[in-house]
């Protein structure tokens, strides 16, 4: 985090894809525990990802990073508990046999995030995907959209905002 | 789209925008302190005895008083703006009472006690309980539009921090227009005018400051 503090993306891409790691177990641990399928994890994981990126500001230097990062993940899982209610619960004894055969980490979440970027305005919605799921950089998207760099990277910041945002709404 | 993907775009977003947490409220407040500022020089004014009450040790302990709080309340404030609070905070709110029991042990020291009711009542409480939370709504505002960009453990409590710096940001503008400078008075009134503040603070924080 601090080397990312000091511009290092390499670094920074290292510690997201390990959190996100350990942010799949602590949620999957989680849902378990509140007799939850395990659909949502990954929802769960991203949502705290953008959190944590976008509240990285929030972390004290001269405190250690996990209490932290714990903070946040506890925050947004209970958040998404509380959201989602209590009506829907399910007796886990019910379903033992499906929770013994854990799904591929990522595939049942696709789907709802899509639904999440769709609810981005176009312009947003683009330079998100052309940067997540076609890999290109800032500048790339910004020649294909003819967009400045800078411009680009303001508006990709407010889709992430957007984004976040649309994660706490729109799950009721 | 996949966490990995997800990734890359908060890759690259990271660019620049690491400010320090500190930089952005001390910002605020004075941004919404200058507004106050603006309404105190046209509906107050600095009193007229402004150079002679600098000399006297109520004025000057009335001002000690109002800056220890106000840097408590600014610490509680960064303090409270973190999803884990360390205790450390409450060091500096430590100061505000010492200064204030000696203020007041000082002044029922030296005055008679048949005066102490006049001091404390004073000549301006109604000015004060108005004029300490009306300079205190723009630094409030200011403070919590800063602080949405914060994650705090306790909205509640964090917008209740800020309503306690916005108080006491204002209490350092009232101060220099009330010609009552006794801690008997400062102690009672600035306090409670400091209390619908905080509350006010906290209830827009519960609601504006979640994430």
């Amino acid at each position: 985090m601090r080397a990312a503090r000091k511009g290092d993306d390499e670094a920074y891409r290292r510690l997201l894809l390990l959190v996100a790691a350990w942010l799949r177990g602590v949620a999957s641990r989680g849902l378990a525990a509140a007799g939850r399928p395990n659909a949502d994890c990954e929802d769960i994981v991203q949502e705290t990802l953008l959190a944590m990126h976008l509240k990285r500001d929030t972390w004290d230097e001269t405190q250690p990073l996990q209490p932290w990062l714990r903070a946040i993940a506890r925050h947004k899982l209970v958040d998404h508990l509380r959201r989602r209610g209590f009506a829907d619960h399910v007796d886990i004894d019910d379903h033992s046999d499906t929770l013994a055969a854990p799904a591929a980490a990522e595939e049942g979440s696709a789907l709802d995030a899509r639904q999440m970027l769709a609810s981005l305005p176009e312009r947003q919605r683009r330079i998100v995907e052309g940067i997540s799921i076609e890999g290109q950089s800032a500048k790339d998207v910004g020649v294909r959209m003819g967009m400045s760099e800078g411009a680009i990277r303001v508006t990709l910041h407010r889709a992430l905002r957007a984004l976040a945002d649309a994660y706490r709404k729109d799950r009721t | 789209m996949k966490t990995e993907q997800l990734v890359a775009s908060l890759v690259a977003d990271r660019a620049g925008s690491a400010r320090p947490l500190g930089r952005s409220v001390s910002r605020a407040v004075l941004a919404g302190a200058l507004v106050s500022l603006v309404i105190f020089a046209l509906e107050f004014g600095p009193r007229v005895d402004l150079a002679a009450a600098l000399a006297t040790w109520r004025f000057d302990a009335k001002l000690v008083l109002v800056l220890a709080a106000l840097m408590a309340a600014s610490v509680a404030c960064l303090a409270m703006a973190r999803p884990v609070t360390t205790a450390r905070w409450r060091w500096a709110v430590l100061p505000v009472p010492l200064i204030a029991a000696a203020a007041l042990g000082t002044e029922l020291a030296v005055l008679p006690a048949g005066t102490w009711e006049a001091r404390l009542v004073g000549s301006n409480a109604l000015v004060c309980l108005t004029a300490i939370p009306l300079f205190a709504l723009a630094p409030l505002m200011a403070l919590l539009l800063a602080m949405r960009r914060t994650a705090p453990a306790s909205p509640a409590l964090a917008g209740a921090a800020c309503g306690a710096l916005a108080a006491a940001a204002a209490a350092l503008i009232y101060a220099f227009h009330c010609f009552d400078d006794s801690p008997l008075f400062v102690l009672t009134w600035y306090s409670l005018a400091a209390i619908p503040v905080v509350l006010l603070g906290a209830a827009v924080g519960h609601r504006l400051l979640r994430w």
